[in-house]
This record gives structure tokens, C-alpha cells and sequence, in this order.
């Protein structure tokens, strides 16, 4: 028997260890190695570079720009996201009537692929048909009627912020409703008994109750931030550059690095630092938002 | 908590919800009814209603603008890659969860440090890996690779789920002479079948979502002019790309609408599956 249960194990464990090492493990230690070489085109010559190619992203402009654009987001997602999610979310689990509509339509959105959303979006903001100018010549604003939300290095980056404000929040409200369903009634009795507001009854007993799950959404939402790849590239039509690089992210600004131009040890150095801000932003989030955990 | 009867703060609450009900609900309406008009009527007149039903902007966008190819592929690529997704994070999750062996706290680093780095860290290198193995545009190839970036995740939900299966189960299998590999067709994986539905689901709007793989490991490069490998989320990209210099937007108006119904209609079915299926883990207890 002790014979048949080694084999078992390890005829389970020996194909999916074997496929994830060539295909995720091996890859991540490469681009470790490759971080520090040169390595440009298709040919096979590469050479060591040393710190090179991260002195040169210190200097590079189109870096620094894409990574401003990652840290809007990261600033504002999580706050705007999460404050409505959890504002929703409160009202579902308190009796909202017709919370069940609500709730279904709410979450629609990310059961979409992000592509269908940035095409969709792409038209509403469409200067000729979209219906966000649509709306706007209704209210009668003549100066707004035909403006290119797209178009304009100004507001392009914003425009795509709410689109994922608008995707994102059923996500989190569900996960919220989840987590607020597991909060014991007693709590809301007492404070009921007394006499507490429901904004009370909200920063006093739901908040700190569901701190933990608030923890894990923020977490979820700043990696998020630090993508974006999908929806920019495709409400863009991938014409970045043409709008003066005004909605790149530190993900299209690797790709276009590595795959288009093909200077493959150059986007690997910058994945290589969007690596630690992901790291560095999650040890963040959850270090600064550690509190006493209240058991129930 | 809400007390019944009308309130000031009642009439803002639901305000504030019917306006992000319209938010979501209009643009679909929107976009369904673009997608039975003409161009000129989308530019011309964006509120009328279409004055004649033109089912053809469906057709075209199904057959020239190849949406069905996308669909196919996206299929050809998807239920491989699910269906060893879910058979593979089992069996590793089942091991993990259920045996004691050298080793052991290895594998589960592994595969746990998987889920810490971004995928564009491993982009470049595995665009030359599978292009090694002579996967790289092959519907195989990529079901591969989502299975891999799919493993870390699944194998952490499964091991919670098989830990809290009864282990009196396994053992009665034991004592009537079942082997290793009985007990866990036989008996544990029908168990584990409510926790492996949440993974699938999981797993398959994630897989669906999915739009850099394909991007990079999925060209059209040598083949004939007319066909394509691309899958759902780099066609629509490449249709929406295109709109620059050939437009079509009536037909890109019912791409849309074509990929969002079967959406649609699953997650009305599916709707409770769906949201605990996505938000699974991420909970508390």
C-alpha cells in the first residue's frame, strides 16, 4: 500500500508541476535573467547589459508617462470602486426594495468580456453617434455637442477610468453583499435597539465587521489598476501614440516595447518593475490597512 | 433596517440606483438597437428607431466579418483547456489536501508564488518557449498555457474544498480494497462536483476575459488570406482596429449585440453560480 500511494501521488502531481514549470515558472525566471541583457529583434544575440536597461527607463519619458497614468488609477479605483460598491451593497443586504433587479443588472458588466465593454464604450463616446453626446445635445450644451471624449489627450485617460468604474463595481458590491450576508443580525438589532442611523448603523458596525473582505478588494482592484492592458488598447483602437501617448499604461507601453518594436530585454526590464510595484503595492495595502480583526 | 413609508433619503437612494440601472441598461438597448439599422441611420438619427429591421448587419457580421471563425476558435481553444484545468488543479489539489509526503510544502510554494507576479513578466519568454515546442499558434498550444496560468488559483480553491469533504468516505473505500486512484474517480471527485462547477465558472469567464495570451501567441502569420486563428477577444479588436479604414458599423454593432446575448442568457440562468463561482475565495470563511 505505502508503494501504491507514492506512485499515486506522484502520477497526480507529475503532469500539471511539469506544464507549469515550462510554461509559467520557467518564463518568470527568465525574463529575470533576460532583465539584464540585451536582447533586441528576432536574432539570437545576446548580451549581457548589466543595469542598463533600467538606467535607461530612469531616463525615459514614454515610462515615466505610462507609469503617471497606473498611479492615477492606482489612487482612484479603489477609492471611488470600492466606496460605491460598499454603499450599494449596504442597501441590498438592508432591504432595499427591487434589490434583486438591481443587483443582477449591476453585476451584468463583468460577466462581459472586457473587449465587448471597450468597443461598447468606444461608441458612447463617439463624437458623431455616440449616445454620450447624444444626451448632452438633448440638455441643449452646444459648446459639448460634437467633442472627441476619445480624441482629446485631455480627457481620453478619465473617459476609460469610468469605464472601469462602471465594470468593475458589480464585482466588488457582490463580493461585498457576500460578506455582509455573513455579518450575524444581532449586531443590527443592537444597534437598532439603539437607535442608530442607518450612516451610523454603516461606518460603526458594517464597515469594521467586513474590514477583512475590504482589505482583499483593495487588493484586487490595485493589481487591476496596474493592468488595464485590455481596455485601453482596445477603446483605443490601439492608437496610442496618436493621441500623444495620453491613455498609455505601463502594459501597453511593455507591449508595444517588446512586441512591436522588438526590443524584448528593454519591456522585460519594465515588467520586471511593474513586477515590484505590484508586489510593493500589495504589502502596502495590507500593512497600512491592518487593524485589530473582530471575530464573529 | 429600512423603515417602511417615504423618506427623503429613500427618494435619493433609489435615484442614485435607477441611474446607474440607465448606465447599464441603456447602452445595451442602445447597442441592440444600432445593430438593426444602417450606417446612415447611426449617424443620422442615434435615437430613431431603425425604419426597416435589417437582419443582414447579423449575417454580415457572423460570416464576412468571421465572428462564427472567432467563435470556433475561441471554443476549440476553451473546452480543452477547461476540461484539464479542472482535472488537473483536482488531482493536485486532492494530493495537497488529502496526503502527507516529502516534498509536499515545495509543491505548494510553487504554485502559490505563480499567483504573485504579473503575466506580463512572463510574456517574452513564453512566446519563445511555446514557439520551441512548436506550440505557438495551435489551438493546443494555448489551451496549454491558459491550463498553466489557470492551475495556481484552482488548486487553492479545490484544496479548501477537498479538506472539508469527510474523510470516513475514503477510508470505507480503503477497508473494501479500492486503490488510490478508485477512491478519488469514485468517490471524491463526484463530491468534490459542486466546488469544481465554482472553479469552472471561475475559470471560464476568466479564460473568456482572456485577451494578451491570445495576442501574443496567436497569430494569423502564414496562413492563406480569408482565414483566421484569432479568438473572440482579438477578433473583435482586430474588427474595432479596422473601423479606421473600413467601416462597418452596423455589423460591428451586431458583433456586439451577438456576443453579449449567450452572456446575457447564461448569467440570467446561472446568475447565483455565477457571482459565488467569481467571488469565491475571496471571502471570508
Amino acid at each position: 500500500m505505502k508503494q501504491g500511494k507514492n506512485t499515486f501521488i506522484l502520477s497526480f502531481l507529475v503532469a500539471p508541476v511539469l506544464l507549469y514549470l515550462v510554461f509559467v515558472i520557467v518564463p518568470y525566471l527568465g525574463s529575470m535573467i533576460f532583465a539584464f541583457t540585451r536582447w533586441k529583434g528576432l536574432s539570437a544575440n545576446i548580451r549581457f547589459n548589466g543595469i542598463n536597461n533600467f538606467i535607461k527607463l530612469w531616463d525615459d519619458e514614454n515610462f515615466w508617462n505610462a507609469l503617471s497614468h497606473n498611479a492615477i488609477a492606482v489612487v482612484l479605483l479603489p477609492i471611488v470602486t470600492i466606496s460605491i460598491a460598499l454603499v450599494f451593497a449596504f442597501w441590498f443586504t438592508q432591504g432595499v426594495r427591487g434589490s434583486r433587479f438591481f443587483r443582477i443588472a449591476f453585476f451584468f458588466p463583468q460577466v462581459m468580456s472586457v473587449v465587448i465593454i471597450a468597443v461598447l464604450w468606444s461608441f458612447i463616446y463617439n463624437p458623431q453617434f455616440g449616445v454620450l453626446n447624444g444626451i448632452i445635445k438633448l440638455l441643449g450644451i452646444k459648446a459639448w455637442e460634437s467633442f472627441p471624449w476619445l480624441g482629446d489627450s485631455a480627457t481620453i485617460f478619465w473617459c476609460i477610468l469610468v469605464v472601469v468604474v462602471w465594470q468593475s463595481i458589480g464585482f466588488y458590491m457582490v463580493l461585498f453583499i457576500a460578506g455582509m450576508m455573513g455579518i450575524p443580525t444581532e449586531y443590527y438589532e443592537a444597534a437598532k435597539l439603539d437607535g442608530a442611523s442607518l450612516p451610523v448603523v454603516f461606518f460603526q458596525v458594517t464597515i469594521p465587521l467586513l474590514w477583512e473582505t475590504v482589505r482583499t478588494g483593495l487588493v484586487f482592484i490595485a493589481i487591476a489598476a496596474m493592468d488595464l492592458y485590455a481596455m485601453v488598447m482596445v477603446i483605443t483602437s490601439g492608437r496610442i501614440a496618436a493621441t500623444s501617448r495620453a491613455a498609455d499604461v505601463l502594459s501597453t507601453y511593455i507591449y508595444e516595447t517588446a512586441f512591436e518594436n522588438g526590443d524584448f530585454s528593454y519591456g522585460i526590464a519594465m515588467a520586471v518593475v511593474m513586477m515590484f510595484i505590484i508586489l510593493g503595492l500589495s504589502f502596502f495595502t495590507l500593512t497600512s490597512t491592518r487593524k485589530e480583526v473582530l471575530e464573529y | 433596517m429600512f423603515s417602511k413609508g417615504f423618506s427623503f433619503a429613500k427618494v435619493i437612494i433609489y435615484i442614485v440606483l435607477l441611474f446607474w440601472s440607465v448606465t447599464v441598461v441603456m447602452p445595451m438597448l442602445w447597442a441592440l438597437m444600432s445593430s438593426l439599422k444602417s450606417d446612415q441611420e447611426i449617424f443620422f438619427s442615434p435615437w430613431g428607431l431603425p425604419a426597416q429591421l435589417l437582419w443582414d448587419n447579423f449575417s454580415r457580421a457572423w460570416v464576412k466579418a468571421q465572428l462564427g471563425q472567432f467563435m470556433f476558435n475561441t471554443f476549440a481553444v476553451m473546452l480543452p483547456s477547461l476540461f484539464l484545468t479542472l482535472l488537473l488543479s483536482a488531482m493536485v489539489a486532492y494530493v495537497l489536501a488529502r496526503y502527507s509526503f516529502r516534498g509536499k510544502s515545495v509543491i505548494f510554494y510553487l504554485f502559490l508564488s505563480g499567483m504573485m507576479f504579473p503575466m506580463f513578466l512572463a510574456l517574452v519568454p513564453l512566446y519563445f518557449v511555446t514557439d520551441y515546442l512548436g506550440l505557438r499558434n495551435t489551438y493546443f498550444g494555448l489551451s496549454l498555457v491558459y491550463v498553466a496560468f489557470s492551475l495556481p488559483f484552482t488548486i487553492f480553491f479545490l484544496v479548501g474544498f477537498f479538506k472539508t469533504l469527510p474523510k470516513e468516505l475514503s477510508e470505507a473505500a480503503t477497508i473494501d480494497g479500492a486503490s488510490h486512484f478508485q477512491i478519488f474517480f469514485d468517490v471524491m471527485l463526484p463530491l468534490a462536483k459542486p466546488g469544481l462547477i465554482s472553479a469552472g465558472i471561475f475559470n471560464f469567464l476568466g479564460q473568456w476575459n482572456q485577451f494578451i495570451l491570445p495576442t501574443v501567441l496567436m497569430t494569423n502569420e502564414g496562413l492563406p488570406e480569408g482565414q483566421s486563428r484569432y479568438l473572440l477577444s482579438q477578433g473583435l479588436y482586430f474588427l474595432q482596429a479596422k473601423q479606421g479604414y473600413e467601416s462597418d458599423l452596423s455589423g460591428m454593432f451586431a458583433a456586439v449585440v451577438i456576443v453579449t446575448i449567450p452572456a446575457l442568457l447564461i448569467y440570467i440562468i446561472f446568475q447565483d453560480r455565477i457571482e459565488a463561482g467569481l467571488t469565491v475565495g475571496a471571502v471570508k470563511g
